[in-house]
Order: C-alpha cells, then structure tokens, then sequence
C-alpha cells in the first residue's frame, strides 16, 4: 500500500474528499451570509437554522407527502425563502436604521425558536435521509473509493456557487444589487425598488442555506441542531475571508474545509478547532481578512 | 452608532433616591433566603453578577461580545479543580478562577479588538466555540461528565460553607463586591473614556487616547468579573460542566442584558432574576425553554429595546421632565 508522509494514500484521500464535502457547504453557507451582509448589513444568525429547515423541508416533503429528492431541491429552497421573505418584510425590514448588532440579535432569536421547535417535534436525534437512487452506491477511481452522492455534493455546490457568483457579477438584477451596496439611496433615486431588492437577497441568501441543507441531508443525518454548530464554523470562516468578496467566501470555504479534512489525518485532537486557530492567526497578521477591505 | 447608546446615558439622578433604593434592595437580598429557596437565589445572585459583567462592555464600550461564557465556565472549571483536585479553600480557588478568566479575557479580548461591531461579535463566538472544544477534549474538565462533587469547604477555614445561610450570605458579599466594583468602574475617569469611545471611537482616538488599550482594559475587567460569578457559581452548586461554557450560556447572558435593560446598571440583575424565574417555573412544563427564550429575544430586539429598567427609567425621566 502506498503511504503519503507516512499515512496510507487512501486514507489521505479520504480526508481530503471529506474535507471537501466540509467546505463545500462552508462555502454555500458562507456565500449566503455574505451575499446578505452585503446588501443588508445584517449577520444572518438564523443562517444555519434555515440550513436546518431545508433539510427537513426534504425529509418532511419524502415522509408526508413522498416527495422525492430531486423536486425537493427546488421546493425546500422555495419554501425556507418564502419564509425568510416574511421574516424580512415583517421584522427585519424595521431595524436597518439602527446598530446592526440588533440584527444579529433578532436572527438569533429565531434561529433559537425554530431549533427549539424542531426539536420539541421531532427530538434532538438525527433521521436518516437516503440519497436518490440515481446518486448511490460508487465508483472506484483506481486511487481511491468515491462514493457517487459525495461527489454530486462536490460538483453541485460548485456549479451553485459559480451560478450565483455569475448572478450577482454578471446580471442586470445582479449589478442593481451591487450598486445597493455601493450606494442605496442613489439607486433608490434611480427608480430601482430598494426594499424589494433587499426582501429578494434575504429571500435569496435563506434560499441558498435551504439547498445547502437538502444536499447534506443524505450525508449527515436531518438533525435540529445540525445547523447551529456549522454556522460557528462558517462565521469564522467568514471572518477568515472577509466579506468584501463573493469569490474571496467561496474559496475560503472549500480550502479551509481541506485544511480541516488534512488535520484530521496528521493530527486528529486538534482537527475540531483548526479552523479558529487559522482564524486567530489571520486575525494577528491581517485583520481586515484575505480578501476583506479595511473598512 | 453602538447598541442602545440612543438610550444609555447614564441620567444624573437625584443622589437620596439611589441610596435609598439601594439601601432597600440590599435589605431585600439580605432578608431573601427566609422567603426564597436559598439555591435559587444563589443561582439568581451569580446569573446577576455575571450579567452585569457582561453589560460592562456591552453597555459602557459598545461591544457584543458573543463569547462570555468562556470566562464564566471556564473560571468555573478553574475554582473546580482547585478546590477538589489541589483542596484548596474555597476564596482561594475563587480568585483563581477569576484570574484564570482574566488570563482567558487578555487573551480573547487582544484578537477580538482587531476588529469592531459585528465582527467583534462574530469573533468572540468562534474563539468561545473553540474554547469549548478544549473543555470537551482536556484531561482535566473530565469531558462530558465534568467536575463533580466540588467540596464547599470552610471559608479561610473558618465559616462552613455546607451551611445553606453562610453560603447564601458569601454569595451575596461576592455578587455586592462585584456589583460595587462594576459602578466605580463606570463612575471612574476610565469608565468615561470608555464611554466616549462607545459614543465616538474617532474622535476619542483624535483625543489622543489609545482606544485599544481601553478596550482590552475593559474586556479583562468582564471577564474576570464574569469569571468571579463562574467560580462562585462552581462552588455553590459544587460542580462545573460544559453547559457553562458553550455558546447557548452565551447567549442567555445577552438575553438577560437585553431584557433588562443594556447600558444600566441593575437592569441586567433584574433580567438575569426574571430569566432564572422563567427557566425554574418552565422546568417542570414540557415547553421547551429555547423557544421562549427566542420570543424574548425578538420582542425584546422589536418593540422593547431599552429593556425593562430602560423603560422605566425613560418614564421617570418623561415625569420629572
């Protein structure tokens, strides 16, 4: 058997393929958050809880109303939005004049009441989500096993993840939104409907933590809580990219997914907070983030 | 424009009405324990102090800081294992708790300072998560199961603290001494710079202060005064677990600050006093504690930002004019 640095090739690769997985949904989550911070100047605390709702948006969808996974993909997100359009035009929408600290704080609320919900109804164990039939079972790549719903995860939340960069850089509804961000009043000005625009990005950004959480959901078990501890991880993947830059979100998640997936193998005690200790030390060396701007 | 400072200034009031409020609310806590169940005042009593700490930097410099519960659990975890492990007396292993979490907070604090408002928040959270993780996996904390069976001790090995009145009653001296503390902090030349730079970081920085040494001053004042409540804490109930230190006891910690009233002085005991209330009364109930507690947060950040000694204070301050 071949060895890498005195590990096991396969299990190198195995690491690496999980860590991956790991920062395929740091980077959608994180995407999310920063695609909202940017329009909204809000930290969406409530972002792992919506990621939480879209995966048992599939699970109820597969166990009530036996729907499968592939419409569920579009339905869950639909869903978590149409709920995240009310949150915004009924709470949010009042708190954009004030510190936005408050907007962490209301977040946080309801990311508590909905996990608390959940697991009043459904307890704290996780389910069992089975991938579709199309996506199981695997291939071996000669180097390594590769299990075929893993790598759909992979190729999906990178296609995703290029798919609403593309929006947000190359649309005209993607250049209104920037040009909020730059400035809303001017573009308010311009005849463009601002509130709309930024009842649509929170609809948006919940949308994305949904489809994040119907992909996870064959991985990891459907859980109440399995968003509240992944969005701690993703902050400080956040703090570690910056906000400043959508691409800056999405490939500070996947490497720090891989950096997490590389630790477990070479040393396994501290892959639980490597993450925060990158962030430390990005912190120490350039505080405004890899690709953040001083503001 | 930092939370809550189109509320917070701290209104001159008449002097006799805060002595005489004080001298009547220090007569209540003295006389509580033959009216309440002791325990639950000493709960009370360290949620308070712990919340008051917590609002010294909320309230007084502006900063969220989303990860106090390190210093609350982790000085717990210190006095803990000082007081069972090394068998020191009880005091002692206090003031190194508090210590420990003023070590924790220089720590802490020099790395979230880098950054303001927001991500301040976020940061304080990442580093208490991470803090967390090491409770769960160090030798000493014993993981899941946590530190049990702490010896309460004899107080500088005199006063028997297996004594429900004694313990109340050096739980109430620790929450008095933290409590006074805190105001002459706030009351003190240092604590007004801390609120100019809390109203205006700029221009306190043109003033020639060095914002960050006042800001990290203030981060290891809270947390050790968070971390003296933790110790306390651990000695009262004689153990120290991971509850202590994850994020949720982070949170509660802001929700009693919120729902008492940020940027005041006794409006974070009194939330911490209502929140224990609730948590006591909903634990024989089914309803999960969570949600209530998420409801709270959003009235609170909705409709009743001030708290509830905010709005009372506002009101008096309509009457009188």
């Amino acid at each position: 058997m071949s060895t890498i640095f005195g590990i096991p090739a396969p299990a190198l690769y195995g690491q690496i393929l999980i860590g991956l997985i790991n920062g395929s949904f740091y980077a959608l989550l994180s995407l999310g958050l920063a695609v909202i911070f940017g329009l909204l100047r809000v930290i969406n605390f409530a972002h792992g809880a919506q990621y939480m709702l879209g995966a048992f948006a599939a699970y109820l969808l597969l166990n009530y109303a036996g729907i499968g996974y592939w419409p569920a993909l579009i339905l869950a997100p639909l869903i978590v939005g149409a709920v995240a359009v009310v949150i915004e035009r009924t709470m949010l929408s009042r708190l954009y004049s004030i510190d936005p600290l408050y907007g962490l704080l209301l977040t946080f609320g309801l990311a508590l009441i909905f996990e608390g919900m959940f697991r009043y109804w459904f307890g704290a164990a996780g389910k069992p989500y089975a991938p579709p039939a199309q996506l199981s079972g695997g291939i071996n790549l000669g180097f390594m096993f590769l299990p075929i719903y893993r790598g759909w995860v992979v190729v999906a939340s990178l296609v995703i993840c290029i798919g609403t960069w593309l929006l947000i850089e190359k649309t005209r509804l993607g250049a209104y939104l920037r040009a909020a961000t730059e400035n809303a009043t001017l573009v308010q000005a311009f005849g463009v409907n601002v509130p709309r625009l930024l009842t649509l990005t929170y609809g948006l950004g919940a949308g994305l933590a949904a489809l994040a959480g119907v992909l996870a959901a064959p991985i990891y078990q459907v859980s109440p809580l399995m968003g509240s501890n992944l969005i701690i991880i993703v902050f400080a993947v956040v703090v570690v990219g910056g906000m400043g830059s959508i691409l800056g979100a999405i490939v500070t998640g996947y490497v720090l997914g891989v950096l997490e997936g590389l630790t477990k193998v070479f040393y396994p005690e501290a892959s639980s907070i490597v993450i925060f200790v990158i962030m430390a030390i990005v912190l120490l060396v350039r505080p405004a983030g890899l690709f953040g701007r001083e503001e | 424009m930092a939370v809550g400072t189109q509320y917070l200034a701290e209104q001159p009031r008449p002097r006799a009405l805060s002595v005489v409020f004080g001298a009547v609310a220090i007569a209540a806590l003295v006389a509580a324990p033959f009216a309440v169940y002791p325990v639950l005042m000493m709960n009370v009593l360290c949620f308070a102090l712990f919340a008051c700490a917590f609002n010294l930097l909320i309230g007084y410099v502006g900063l969220l800081s989303f990860g106090h519960a390190t210093f609350f659990g982790g000085a717990a975890y210190f006095t803990a294992h000082a007081v069972k492990v090394w068998g020191w007396e009880p005091l002692a292993g206090i003031l190194l708790g508090a210590a420990g979490a003023a070590a924790l907070g220089l720590i802490v604090g020099f790395l979230a300072i880098r950054r303001q408002g927001i991500y301040f928040a976020m940061i304080t959270l990442a580093l208490g998560q991470m803090f967390a993780f090491i409770c769960l996996q160090a030798p000493f904390t014993h993981g899941e199961d946590g530190i049990q069976g702490v010896p309460r001790g004899h107080l500088l090995g005199l006063i028997d603290l297996n004594q429900p009145l004694a313990m109340y009653y050096f739980t109430l001296a620790v929450f008095l001494f933290g409590f006074f503390a805190i105001w002459r902090i706030v009351h003190s030349p240092f604590g007004n710079i801390l609120q100019a730079i809390r109203e205006n970081e700029r221009r306190a920085i043109s003033l020639g202060y060095r914002v960050d040494r006042y800001k990290l001053g203030a981060f290891v004042m809270s947390a050790a005064l968070a971390g003296l409540a933790g110790a306390t804490k651990a000695i009262v109930f004689q153990f120290a677990t991971l509850t202590d230190v994850q994020w949720q006891m982070s949170g509660e910690v802001i929700l009693m600050t919120l729902l008492g009233g940020i940027g005041t002085l006794i409006g974070p005991a009194v939330g911490a006093g209502l929140v224990i209330a609730l948590q006591n009364y909903l634990a024989a109930s089914d309803f999960p504690v969570t949600v209530l507690i998420g409801i709270i947060f959003v009235v609170c950040v909705l409709v009743f930002r001030r708290g509830i000694v905010g709005e009372i204070m506002a009101l008096m301050k309509r009457k009188t004019g």
